[in-house]
C-alpha cells in the first residue's frame, strides 16, 4: 500500500511563506484562497514568549470527514491517501467545509483576480472556470504524482513529482513521501523524530505530521 | 497575520438556518397533525402547513449552494452522507404528505408522520457529522434538533386551533406540547452540559449564553406556565395555548437560528506540544480561543 504524508520540521519552519507562494504559483489559486499557508502563533507571556510557525492545508486524512458529508461523491479518497475533488460534480453545499477540522476547504463564488475582477494576462491563461463556486483545497499536487507512475519517478525524492510547497522550503522544514515505504524520507524521518497530529482525537487520521523533538532515546 | 484561534464559518448562513427552521417546523407540524388526526379530527391544514414549511427551507438551502442546476448530485451518496438522505427522504414525504391531502385519510397520513420524523432525523445527524464545526458535532445536537422540531410543531399546531378553526381535541395537543417543551428543556441542558464538558471555542459559549435567558423564559418556563394556566380554565383557554404555542415556536427558531449562524465557530488549531528550538526546551501546548 501507499498513503502519501507530509512532514512538518516546526523546529525549523522560519515562517517565510514561501511555501504560500510557491503553492499559489503551482495551483493559480485566487485572492484570499491560500491552499497552503503558514500559521503564525505567539505563545506564553512576557518575557518568557515563544512563537512558532505552523503550515497548515489539506490533511488528506486517512478518515476524511470532508468525504463522509459530501453528498454528491465530488470527494474522493484514493488508494495512495490523497484527497480530491471532482469538480465537474461538486455542487458548492459547503457541507465538506463546515466538516473539516483544518478549516482547508474553500469555496469562493465568483472569479477574483489580483487585480480584481479584470484578469491579467498571466491569470486568465490559467484561470479554470471550474473552480468557481465549487469546494476547493490543497491536492498535494496531484499532477505530479500522477505524473510519477508515468515518468518513473518517486514522489518525496525527485522535485518533479514532488509537491510545490515542499520543494520550496528554503529551511528544509516540509518533507513528503510515501509513509508506508519504511525506505521514504519520510518514514525515516518520522521515525527518528517526536511528532504529532492535529485534531488527531476527532479520529481523522490525518496525513500532516508535525514533528517537535528528537525522539527520546531508550 | 493568520487566523489561529476558532473564527466564524461563512459557509453556512441563515439561508442554511432556514432550511433547519423549516425543516423542524414542518416536519413537526406533520407530526402533531397526525397526533390531532389520532384523535380524531381533521389533519390536511397541519399536513398542507407543514409541506410547505419544508418546501421553503428546501427551497433556501437551494439558493445558498455554488451549483443550483447541479442540485441532483445531492443525490449521489446515500450510503454516507446524511444530507443525501434527508434529499432522498423529502420526495416521499411530499409524495405521501401531498397523498394524504389528495385522499384526507387512510394509509397515507400514518405513513407520512413516520417520514417525517426520519426527515428529522436526518437534519440532526446533518448537524452532528459536521467535524468542523464543535457546537455542531456534539452528541446531544440530534436530540435537540428533533425535540425542537416537534415542539414547534404541536405550538403551531395549537396556534392553528386558535386562528385558523383547526379543530382537535385541545387538551391532548395542550398536554403535547407540554411534554414536548419540557424534553426539549432537557435537550437543551443535556446538550450545554456535554458541550462544557467536551470543550468549544469560547465564542461559541458565548453566542449560546446570549440565548440562555429567553430560551429558559419562552421556550421552557413560559410555555409551561401558559399551558398549565390553559389548562385550569373554562374559557378562552386556546388563546392562552396559542401564546403558549408561539411562545414554543419561537424559541425553537431562536434557537436554531443561533445554532447554525452565531454559534458556528469553526475548530481552529492547535499545538499539543511547542517545537524545541536550539538548546531550547518545549513548551505546553496551545489551543488559542477554547474554553
Amino acid at each position: 500500500m501507499t498513503r502519501y504524508v507530509m512532514a512538518a520540521d516546526l523546529r525549523r519552519c522560519v515562517g517565510c511563506q514561501t511555501c504560500t507562494a510557491s503553492c499559489r504559483h503551482a495551483n493559480a489559486t485566487p485572492p484570499g484562497v491560500q491552499w497552503r499557508q503558514v500559521l503564525d502563533i505567539e505563545t506564553g507571556e512576557f518575557p518568557d514568549v515563544k512563537r512558532t510557525f505552523v503550515p497548515v492545508g489539506c490533511m488528506h486524512c486517512g478518515e476524511p470527514p470532508c468525504m463522509e458529508v459530501c453528498p454528491s461523491t465530488a470527494t474522493r479518497r484514493r488508494e495512495d491517501g490523497l484527497v480530491t475533488i471532482d469538480y465537474d460534480i461538486c455542487i458548492g453545499c459547503g457541507y465538506c467545509a463546515v466538516a473539516c477540522p483544518y478549516q482547508a476547504r474553500h469555496i469562493v463564488h465568483r472569479a477574483t483576480f489580483a487585480y480584481g475582477d479584470q484578469p491579467m494576462e498571466s491569470e486568465l491563461v490559467r484561470f479554470d472556470p471550474k473552480r468557481v463556486s465549487v469546494a476547493t483545497k490543497c491536492t498535494f499536487c496531484k499532477d505530479r504524482i500522477d505524473d510519477a507512475k508515468v515518468r518513473g519517478l518517486k514522489p518525496g525524492v525527485d522535485p518533479e513529482v514532488t509537491p510545490a510547497c515542499v520543494n520550496s522550503c528554503i529551511a528544509g522544514a516540509l518533507t513528503f513521501g510515501d509513509r508506508d515505504d519504511a525506505e521514504s524520507p519520510v518514514s525515516k524521518l518520522l521515525a527518528e523524530t517526536a511528532h504529532f497530529r492535529m485534531h488527531e482525537e476527532l479520529g481523522t487520521d490525518p496525513g500532516m505530521y508535525y514533528i517537535w523533538d528528537r525522539k527520546e532515546e531508550k | 497575520m493568520s487566523r489561529i484561534a476558532p473564527w466564524h464559518q461563512t459557509n453556512w448562513d441563515w439561508r442554511a438556518a432556514a432550511n433547519f427552521i423549516g425543516g423542524g417546523t414542518g416536519t413537526g407540524l406533520v407530526i402533531a397533525g397526525a397526533v390531532a388526526h389520532f384523535l380524531g379530527t381533521d389533519y390536511r391544514l397541519a399536513f398542507a402547513l407543514g409541506l410547505v414549511f419544508v418546501a421553503t427551507g428546501l427551497f433556501f438551502v437551494w439558493l445558498e449552494i455554488g451549483k443550483p442546476w447541479r442540485a441532483v448530485n445531492v443525490l449521489r451518496q446515500p450510503q454516507m452522507s446524511w444530507m443525501t438522505r434527508e434529499a432522498i427522504v423529502a420526495p416521499f414525504l411530499f409524495a405521501t404528505g401531498l397523498g394524504a391531502l389528495w385522499t384526507g385519510g387512510g394509509v397515507l397520513a400514518w405513513i407520512t408522520p413516520g417520514v417525517a420524523a426520519v426527515f428529522l432525523y436526518c437534519q440532526g445527524q446533518i448537524l452532528r457529522a459536521s467535524k468542523g464545526i464543535p457546537a455542531w458535532r456534539s452528541p446531544g445536537v440530534v436530540e435537540l434538533i428533533i425535540m425542537t422540531g416537534l415542539s414547534e410543531g404541536a405550538g403551531l399546531t395549537l396556534v392553528l386551533v386558535a386562528f385558523a378553526g383547526f379543530e382537535a381535541n385541545l387538551t391532548w395537543l395542550q398536554g403535547l406540547l407540554l411534554a414536548l417543551v419540557a424534553g426539549r428543556g432537557l435537550a437543551w441542558y443535556a446538550y450545554r452540559g456535554r458541550l462544557d464538558r467536551d470543550g468549544a471555542p469560547a465564542r461559541t459559549f458565548a453566542a449560546l449564553r446570549a440565548i440562555e435567558v429567553p430560551l429558559a423564559v419562552f421556550g421552557l418556563w413560559g410555555p409551561i406556565l401558559l399551558l398549565l394556566v390553559a389548562f385550569g380554565v373554562s374559557s378562552n383557554g386556546e388563546w392562552i395555548a396559542a401564546l403558549a404555542g408561539i411562545c414554543a415556536l419561537a424559541a425553537g427558531w431562536l434557537l436554531k437560528f443561533t445554532l447554525i449562524t452565531r454559534a458556528a465557530y469553526n475548530q481552529g488549531f492547535a499545538l499539543p506540544w511547542l517545537p524545541v528550538r536550539g538548546a531550547g526546551k518545549s513548551g505546553p501546548g496551545a489551543k488559542p480561543g477554547w474554553r
